[in-house]
């Protein structure tokens, strides 16, 4: 299958994006552009209702319609679209994880990401400046390089760099007169950023103008079944809907949604955190990330240093976190980037993230016919956007798992088939 | 607003140690939900209840029962019952006590 199609789009209310017609609307003050989604009423009945309008649910959305083929699909949001953890993340996408499973998943992430700008005719601001993960000690050496290797042998790209290499590829970085100095660090010249709220927009305008009702401030509270167990729709604050397939996308609240069909998942959501910086001149050049001392970094096309800190010790579903979780990967930014200490911080928020017993998601079919669930993302699903989303599709249109998401069962953690990433590194992102 | 290298221990969780009274959350480490005894016989278990023990995890909204250490205080080990949607501490108390019922929970 190829990542880079065009769909074409049989709606002509929406109006392609190009050069000339950004040029026009330039000219004209940006005036007289129409809305890019509908914002319908629910219908009584769908082929398909997706849970969640993050990115992975309005892309796994898209993908029925464009792929599958599915005659009516949905997706219930039960605020507005993005505002979950897509439109909160730091935007990291790599795909250098250790095992050949992960390194398959992420790395059919990265593939769609090279094309989507064109595939959905929105731009969703991918950059490919590389992701630097440091390491400070002989154990993150040792971990480092086993990845390198593991991920060449798997066709992923990723490379080692001395302390000289990492300062010369980010020449703010300080490798030498801190606590923990760099030994080295691994590089992924694939990886990068993207705009997190254009991949929500995106999928959501793609999968609009082929038919997708996406329908916001409609929470999901109760999933219905029938007689022989089976999914026989939902109940929402907008009232019942049925479908036969329903998809779970729920990210920190899907066991909250998977309960509601008596579905019980092996996770716990925490809060992660991030912060902005106030807007300065482009003087980061790429992602860096350090699991040791725990801080990552970028730049956002704006200017603003966009910082990532670390999950509450405690499950919580307040979306906040506590402040000495990001006053500590301030301090370890401080250390890194000697120049960032007089920077004043503009934003920090947190997002629920759901946590599985070994790091890696699950996307997989449930013991409730007609449910599927793609959850268990944790702090490190953003990248997996359009992979994920890709799979998932398959997985409801036929009943199926995609190869690629065929080892991400529920069913792994009874039979004891865990793909291990929480033990091959200290955090994911 | 914050400063980067401005931030003081200050704006943090006061938790109620059952021994030592109110100290800060950094004081502390969780040890996950609370009341989950590991099976007297777990030959006897089935995959899916040795599975659940392992790793399933009520996850709650609201009023959850868990289990923190005072680890750099005196040490122990006690529960708390925390609303995860405020995260406001509704009790704290000792291992060998039942959990306080949460207000507008009604006895079973
Ligand atoms: C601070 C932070 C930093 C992160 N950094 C990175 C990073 O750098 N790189 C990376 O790859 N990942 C990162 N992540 C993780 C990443 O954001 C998530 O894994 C990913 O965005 C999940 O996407 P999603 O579409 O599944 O979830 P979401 O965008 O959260 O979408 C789920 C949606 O479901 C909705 N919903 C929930 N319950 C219901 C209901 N009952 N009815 C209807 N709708 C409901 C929610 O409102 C929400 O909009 C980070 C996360 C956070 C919080
Ligand atoms: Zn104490």
């Amino acid at each position: 299958m190829r990542a880079d199609v065009r769909h074409s789009f049989p709606d002509l209310t929406m109006q392609p994006f190009s050069a000339l017609s950004l040029l026009k609307r330039g000219l004209s003050g940006q005036r007289g552009w129409t809305a890019q989604w509908r914002s319908p009423e629910p219908k009584n009945a769908y082929d398909a209702i997706i849970i969640g309008g993050g990115g992975h649910g309005l892309g796994a959305a898209y993908y029925l319609a464009s792929e599958h083929r599915l005659g009516s699909v949905a997706v219930l949001e039960k605020g507005w679209i993005g505002g979950g953890n897509t439109g909160r993340n730091t935007t990291i996408i790599r795909s250098n994880y250790l095992f050949d499973e992960s390194a398959a998943l992420y790395d059919h992430a990265v593939r769609l990401w090279e094309g989507l700008s064109q595939t959905l005719n929105y731009n969703v601001m991918f950059s490919q400046r590389g992701v630097l993960m440091l390491a400070h000690s002989v154990h993150d050496m040792q971990v480092s390089k086993r990845h390198v290797h593991a991920n060449r042998a798997a066709g992923v790209d990723n490379e080692w760099l001395t302390p000289e290499e990492a300062q010369a590829f980010c020449p703010p970085l300080n490798i030498g007169d801190i606590r923990y100095p760099v030994l080295g660090a691994a590089l992924q010249r694939r990886g990068g950023t993207a705009r997190h709220d254009a991949v929500a927009w995106g999928y959501a305008r793609a999968a609009d103008a082929l038919g997708v009702d996406i329908i916001e401030n409609c929470a999901v509270t109760g999933i219905v079944r029938n007689a022989d167990g089976s999914v026989a729709g939902v109940q929402t604050t907008r009232g019942p809907i049925s479908a036969r397939r329903v998809g779970v996308s729920a990210a920190g609240h899907s066991s909250v949604v998977m309960k509601m069909a008596g579905v019980e998942l092996p996770l716990e959501s925490y809060p992660l955190q991030a912060l902005v910086s106030e807007p300065v001149k482009p003087v980061f050049p790429c992602v860096v990330m350090s699991n040791t001392i725990h801080a990552y970094i970028s730049q956002s096309d704006k200017g603003e240093l966009v910082i990532g800190a670390g999950t509450d010790a405690y499950t919580s579903y307040t979306q906040r976190g506590g402040l000495h979780i990001s006053s500590h990967a301030l301090e370890a930014v401080c250390e890194l980037f000697p120049m960032f200490r007089r920077l004043r911080m503009l934003r920090n928020w947190g997002g629920i993230v759901d946590v599985t017993p070994d790091r890696s998601p699950i996307i997989a079919r449930t013991p409730v016919p007609g449910l599927y669930v793609n959850c268990g993302w944790g702090t490190g699903g953003f990248k997996a956007t359009p992979g994920a989303a890709h799979v998932f599709a398959w997985t409801i249109a036929r009943d199926e798992p995609h190869p690629i998401n065929a080892p991400f069962t529920l069913e792994r953690f009874r039979d004891g088939n865990l793909i291990d990433e929480a033990a091959a590194a200290a955090v994911a992102h | 607003m914050v400063t980067a290298d401005g931030l003081r221990d200050e704006h943090v969780l006061l938790i109620q140690c059952p021994y030592c009274g109110e100290r800060p959350e950094p004081e502390f480490v969780y040890g996950g939900q609370a009341h989950i005894a590991r099976p007297q016989q777990p030959a006897e278990l089935t995959d899916q209840q040795w599975t659940d023990y392992l790793y399933r995890r009520d996850n709650t909204r609201g009023p959850h029962a868990e289990r923190w250490r005072h680890t750099h205080g005196c040490g122990r080990f006690f529960n708390a019952l925390r609303d995860t949607t405020t995260d406001h501490f509704l009790a704290t108390y000792r291992l060998d006590e039942s959990p306080p019922r949460a207000p507008g929970e009604s006895a079973k």
